[in-house]
């Protein structure tokens, strides 16, 4: 028999969202128990590498409107407005209990919090601990929850499956990496906050645990995927790695410019001063791959880049704000930005899209709950701004741990029997897979090949060819995905299985987002499509929702925008 | 691949540790020879070996870009953060083995349970004397002022990323299994040192006790091999420093306005 254990709620992450999540819950109730699982320790999360800021009102000269209209302008109209407005004046008390909670924010001389400027936003409203945001919010978080022995962690354990009794979710199949065992972790309610998906595509900021695992056990067990189709290209990303360098670098008043030196972005109508640099990311990300088209680019050894000049801001202010770019930049291109431009070019960075969740963090599964990156609450809509997403964990990872909490007491256990049976099924599952030989398909190969379909179909411009072709070629990756040959059948820390179960997710995130893409015949935000090049509310001011379908290609709906305070209007900047 | 890029291609010699405890009865070493690319970190020539090579190969790895910590191994007999070193400045022949003074789980993955007993065991949280009053304060005032110098005092110690190189460097750690180590005393004394905290005591009696961190020698290791410029060195002497005050004092100045 596999070994069972339970807790009041389950949630599977431990990144910002994870965590803060199951704070909330631990706090709430002192007598909940709270599980919480996740594949790396959770300090190793890719929260940690989040580098420019987390935006909630704080200033005298800005106000919750400001923040919720900048986050529905750049959401092209398609975020759910009663979610923006929840989530601007969630933030700035989430953002404040951080601080107690130990996070080193930046100050201001007079002891209060800085802020700092970011694209889209129209006043400085980035809270930040220098340029390790995500690093000091990560590690705050987890030595936090810490104090509360009511979190039972489970790290490096990866789950496998979601268990549903009666329509219900009712806990986790869980695979111990260290040992190889599975284990059943059942709990009256599930949060998922898995994180993002970069992993989909060969050139992204995102580490390597971020392969959607967590979109890919919601969409199987039939909760939609939302706005899949909108990718966010992040513009500066180090050309061969991908590493960000993060917006903070522009918000501090740092340029862009081509192979001539120009500013282009100042051509593009953004706005004058350092407020050219200051657009919001898909449309700089246009930009700069314009400027490639014609001809401005700088050549290197992996195509071509635009430069990211920070020499005239001065070694005292990178210090003082921008350490961390700099010992990337010296680590990864050999650059010193203090006396040189580091080269950079739009990169993989983000998913708008994910887990259809309300704005309880709710799904269509009753006591299933998802937050952070890995859920579509439609706060982000067609393109998210940077700075929210951080916020977005802690507001919505809170309110999924809460409501989560909440379903838990009203409702009575699962059947342990039943669930475990499941479970077992899934030790069964992964025991054959373990060394399996269905074929000669070698993982890293179908990866890559995934990698180079999504990133010739899905880049900052598509056409409708393209996508179709990309449509096809996932078919044929998801045909080789049952023909792998495995070659390490030991049980303990065996991260072949692990990669396997993560191509599979990968593959499923990827049909989703280019099956919802070539269906969305207009461009708005990230997803621009040079067959139609405007957008057409007429017709698509609508969410996608992704439907899994066993066998087949996934089926597209649409789902109506929350609308109501901002009426859309061209987004102009 | 151009031919100019061809010829600068070399080839290395990368040996691993193995050890799989379904199947080996100690540790044991495989060679593998792979063409390394100029740009390359040791860890891109691993997970090469994974992809192409050998997929049986057991390493943990995630951000790539030097701040989740997971990717720290001996290369060459050195503690050392794989994926912000660069492979061409080593010899043809690169060994490379899991951290020392860790129990392996398998291959180059070793086993942080102790760490993380040691690291609940400084309370790296904000400790109130008063926790009702404190969250009642929230309400009201929300954030603590902190100045830009009170943060300074803190803020280099805040910047662990838990790679346990120090463990590895550690005559100590090799040697006391209860000395909580480097990076467990530098977190212990960040929170020490943060205004907003009144939990000296409790982590002062923690140090001086059970912690040990008398039992430091100030070998530096710790400080030298730091990808983060921690300096835990620093922070134990330090902490050293302050238990003792603590201890002779019997109290401590208050802190923690809001
Ligand atoms: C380089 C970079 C810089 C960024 N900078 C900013 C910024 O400045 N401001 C901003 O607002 N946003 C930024 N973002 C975005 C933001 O950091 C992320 O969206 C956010 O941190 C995601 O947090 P999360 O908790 O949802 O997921 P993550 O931090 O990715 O955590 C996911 C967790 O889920 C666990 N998990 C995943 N799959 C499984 C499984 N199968 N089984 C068990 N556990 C699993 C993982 O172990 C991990 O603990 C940045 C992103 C990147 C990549
Ligand atoms: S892989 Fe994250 S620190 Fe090296």
């Amino acid at each position: 028999m596999i070994e069972v254990s339970l807790h009041d709620i389950v949630i599977v992450g431990g990144g910002a969202a994870g965590l803060r999540a199951a704070i909330a819950a631990a706090e709430a109730d002192p007598s909940a128990s709270i599980g919480l699982v996740s594949k790396v320790y959770p300090m190793r999360s890719h929260t940690v590498s989040a580098e420019g800021g987390a935006a909630a009102v704080a200033r005298d000269d800005d106000n919750l409107e400001m923040h919720g209209y900048d986050t529905v302008k750049g959401s092209d109209f398609l975020g759910d407005q009663n979610v923006i407005e929840y989530f601007v004046e969630e933030a700035p008390k989430e953002l404040a209990l951080l601080e107690n909670w130990g996070c080193p924010w930046s100050r201001n001389e007079d002891g209060t919090v800085a802020t700092r400027a970011f694209g889209g936003m129209t006043v400085k409203r980035t809270w930040y601990a220098a340029d390790k945001v995500g690093f000091h919010m990560l590690h705050s978080l987890f030595q936090h929850s810490m104090r509360f022995d009511n979190i039972v962690r489970y790290d490096e354990f990866f789950v496998t499956k979601l268990l549903i009794e009666d329509g219900r979710a009712c806990g986790v199949a869980s695979l111990d990496i260290r040992t190889g065992e599975m284990k059943a972790i059942l709990g009256r309610a599930v949060v998922i906050a898995s994180g993002g998906a970069g992993k989909v595509f060969p050139f992204t900021t995102n580490g390597m645990i971020k392969t959607g695992d967590g979109m890919s056990l919601a969409y199987r067990a039939g909760v939609a995927l939302k706005d899949m189709e909108f990718v966010q290209y992040h513009p500066t990303g180090l050309p061969g790695t991908g590493i960000l360098i993060t917006e903070a670098t522009r918000g501090e008043g740092g340029y862009l410019r081509n192979s001539e030196g120009a500013r282009f972005l100042v051509e593009y109508d953004y706005g004058v001063g350092t407020k050219a640099e200051l657009g919001p990311r898909d449309m700089i990300s246009r930009a700069i791959i314009q400027e490639f088209e014609a001809g401005r680019g700088v050549p290197d050894r992996f195509g071509e880049h635009a430069n990211l000049d920070l020499t005239h801001l001065g070694e005292e202010k990178i210090m003082a704000r921008l350490p961390f770019v700099r010992e990337l930049a010296k680590t990864y291109v050999g650059v010193d930005p203090v006396y040189e431009p580091i080269p950079i070019r739009p990169v993989v960075h983000y998913m708008m899209g994910g887990i259809d969740t309300d704005i309880t963090a709710g799904t269509s599964i009753p006591g299933l709950y998802a937050a952070g990156e890995v859920a579509c609450a439609s706060l982000n809509g067609a393109n998210r701004l940077g700075s929210n997403s951080l916020t977005e964990c802690l507001v919505f990872g809170a309110s999924a741990g809460l409501n989560a909490l909440k379903f838990s007491k009203d409702t009575g256990d699962g059947n342990e029997a039943q669930l475990t049976a499941q479970a077992q099924e899934e030790e069964a599952r992964i025991e054959a897979l373990r060394g399996s030989k269905n074929g000669e398909e070698r993982i890293s190969h179908v990866r890559r090949d995934l990698n180079t379909a999504m990133e010739e179909g899905c880049g900052v411009y598509r056409k409708q060819d393209t996508m179709q072709a990309c449509v096809e070629a996932v078919d044929q990756i998801k045909a080789r995905v049952s023909q792998l040959e495995l070659e390490d059948s030991s049980k303990v820390f065996n991260t072949e299985v692990i990669a396997a179960l993560e191509l599979v997710a990968m593959v499923d995130v990827a049909e989703a987002l280019v099956n919802s893409a070539v269906l969305r015949k207009e461009s708005r935000g990230a997803h621009t499509c040079r067959d139609f090049p405007t957008r057409d509310d007429q017709n698509y001011l609508h969410h996608s929702v992704a439907y899994y379908q066993p066998g087949a290609r996934p089926r597209i709906d649409k789902k109506e925008v929350a609308l109501g305070h901002w009426e859309p209007e061209e987004r102009k900047y | 691949m151009s031919a100019a890029a061809e010829q600068k291609q070399k080839i290395k010699t990368i040996v691993i540790t193995r050890f799989d405890p379904d199947k080996d009865d100690g540790r044991r070493t495989e060679e593998y020879q792979v063409p390394v690319d100029e740009d390359w970190k040791v860890l891109d020539a691993i997970n090469y070996i994974k992809d192409e090579l050998d997929p049986s190969v057991s390493h943990r790895w995630s951000c790539r870009m030097a701040v989740c910590g997971s990717c720290g191994m001996m290369v060459n007999g050195e503690p050392t953060l794989t994926c912000k070193t660069a492979l061409k400045d080593y010899p043809d022949r690169v060994e490379i083995e899991p951290l020392a003074n860790f129990p392996v789980v398998r291959d180059l993955v070793v086993d942080l349970d102790g760490f993380m007993d040691k690291f609940k065991k400084v309370k790296p949280w904000i400790v109130r004397a008063k926790e009702e009053a404190a969250k009642e304060d929230f309400n009201e005032k929300g954030t603590y002022s902190q100045s830009p110098e009170q943060l300074a005092t803190f803020k280099q110690f805040s910047m662990c990323i838990n790679c346990m190189l120090c463990y590895s460097a550690c005559p100590v750690v090799a040697n006391e299994p209860e000395f909580l180590g480097p990076a467990a005393i530098a977190l212990g004394h960040r929170y020490n040192l943060d205004s907003r905290d009144e939990g000296n005591d409790e982590r002062n009696d923690i140090f001086r006790d059970e912690g040990t961190v008398f039992s430091c020698s100030f070998a530096n290791e710790c400080s030298e091999v730091c990808p983060k410029k921690v300096d835990p060195a620093g922070a134990v002497n330090q902490a050293k420093f302050g238990a003792v005050i603590d201890w002779a004092k019997g109290f401590v100045v208050p802190r923690g306005g809001k």
